[in-house]
């Protein structure tokens, strides 16, 4: 049982587990679960993910509003250029996730990670990873639980909803589990785990919730795609072994108290930001 | 502070665009519909709040009337429900109403069934997909559904919830929480339990004197 960072390293250290394994244990413990279903479980939740991370690559989705232009097409096709900034690997991922956006948009099927609106950066990092680092299933397993690790105790120290925190809590959770899943699949420390998360949710600290015409297209499908570079980013940045300086637990109690000093016209009420715009209040009429 | 675990965090796998406005709308109509659990022709939805203002956007509309067609929250016809709803006969309206001093994501069904007679059930999708149900045809209550729930209402005599419980007990189902609300003579009484119900408790249970109504409702799965 863990609800901190604190005692989740504590447990890790004092048992020589992972925070993975830790989290299999906590969950068996709360839920009386047992490990095939839970294992089970989570192979539904990779199959929805990696289709959702797909089908958008090359299909054309419409989605609700008609904001999103399919730009994952687009983005799939440019990666190949080899004139890139970002590179092949980064814009992979970064597609996969604009696909997922765009599913989400349009009443397809996804996995809310850990809500719908950051649906998309999750399955980017789990299914792009193919030509660095080879991850297998079990290494999926590993990540999903140890992200979810991380937004259990986000959730309870916290908050992932938009309406309560903005969107660092939604886009800044999911980084900060992406960011986590990767130091975990590739055998890093749990001490890096955290340190990963903390980087993911101090780089977007401060981040409003601001969609155009209310809808969960944009810039929602933007900042999944920060979200992303921003997972691949911190990771890199905890295993070369960089620290964070504030430790986990209270860079997520920072989150909380910036999103509870956020006004709620910046809180997914589309009432500030890009939302009342000249160009995003006449979007948002023409929809009307 | 709220315990969360691994498919609090992960989850639920649900068709899009909003966990609140889409897969809990559609968690609500289910349970609408299972608590009514009598065919009906027409449902009319009151949205309150903010599922009023993004109804159309968040497909608040189709997932409500999807799961009163009992489709689940990942169920990939739900955009379709207007169709689907048309084809079964079912009429349906949907309108903005002020539902009073209620959470943001609140919603009013009304239901027609046979004889023109009407049953109305409310609730909320409070987040992440989770719901409640606040209001049973004008009795106030409150469950969330998530665990297997045992809904009774009754004349309020004495002895009902002993042999209640009693049933319970013998077919060794564990009650884990137990609500009474009395309204006039009628008791309702809302009993979350540990283990999935059965049929025959039900049937069990509904042969008790005084019993009005009687629902089993097990999860919604995903």
């Amino acid at each position: 049982m863990f609800d901190s960072g604190k005692t989740l390293l504590e447990l890790c250290s004092d048992n020589n587990k992972s925070i993975w394994e830790i989290t299999v244990k906590s969950e068996i413990k709360n839920t009386g679960i047992d490990e095939n279903t839970l294992i089970d479980k989570l192979r539904e939740i990779l199959i929805v993910m990696e289709e959702s991370a797909l089908i958008g690559l090359d299909r054309e989705i419409n989605t609700m509003g008609g904001l999103l232009d399919n730009d994952a097409i687009k983005l799939e096709q440019y990666k190949k250029s080899g004139k890139t900034f970002s590179g092949e690997f980064i814009l992979d991922a970064v597609a996969k996730s604009l696909s997922v956006s765009q599913v989400n948009a349009s009443m397809g099927k996804v996995v809310a990670a850990p809500t719908a609106g950051a649906a998309g950066i999750m399955p980017a990092i789990l299914f792009s990873n193919k030509k660095n680092h080879s991850f297998n299933e079990k290494d999926m397993i590993k990540g999903l639980l140890t992200s979810s690790a991380i937004g259990q105790i986000i959730a309870k120290k916290a908050t992932v909803s938009g309406a309560e925190g903005g969107c660092q809590a939604e886009c800044g959770s999911a980084a900060a589990m992406a960011a986590g899943a990767l130091v975990e699949m590739v055998n890093g420390t749990p001490e890096q785990v955290l340190h990963a998360a903390s980087f993911a949710l101090t780089n977007i600290m401060g981040l409003i919730c601001d969609p155009i015409a209310g809808l969960v297209e944009y810039p929602c499908a933007l900042r999944n795609t920060s979200g992303v570079t921003n997972a691949y980013l911190s990771a890199d940045l905890a295993l070369s072994g960089m620290k964070s300086l504030i430790p986990f637990d209270e860079v997520v109690e920072s989150m909380f108290e910036v999103g509870n000093l956020m006004p709620s016209s910046l809180k997914e009420t589309a009432l500030g930001g890009l939302a009342t715009t000249p160009t995003g209040e006449m979007i948002r009429d023409k929809l009307k | 502070m709220k315990n969360y675990g691994v498919f609090d965090i992960l989850g639920p796998i649900m068709v899009g665009p909003s966990s609140s406005h889409t897969a809990g709308a559609a968690r609500l109509g289910n349970l609408a519909r299972i608590i009514v659990g009598k065919p009906f022709s027409r449902v009319d939805f009151y949205l309150h709040g903010s599922f009023a203002k993004t109804m159309a956007g968040h497909g608040t509309d189709k997932a409500l009337l999807a799961g009163v067609l009992g489709m689940r929250p990942d169920d990939e016809n739900l955009s379709k429900s207007f169709e689907i709803a048309k084809e079964k006969n079912i009429n349906f309206t949907f309108e903005e109403k002020d539902l009073g001093y209620t959470h943001s994501n609140t919603v009013k069904f009304v239901f027609t069934l046979a004889k023109n007679k009407k049953f109305h059930v409310t609730g909320s999708s409070i987040g992440g997909g989770n719901v409640l149900i606040t209001n049973i045809d004008g009795t106030e209550i409150e469950f969330s559904g998530s665990k297997p729930t045992i809904l009774v209402r009754n004349r309020d005599t004495k002895g009902v919830i002993a042999h209640i419980s009693t049933i319970l007990a013998t077919s060794e189902v564990n009650i884990a929480t137990m609500n009474v609300v009395r309204n006039k003579d009628i008791a309702t009484m809302v009993i979350e339990v540990d283990s999935n119900i059965e049929e025959s408790l039900i049937n069990k249970i509904s042969e008790l004197k005084d019993i009005i109504y009687i629902k089993g409702i097990n999860p919604i799965k995903e």
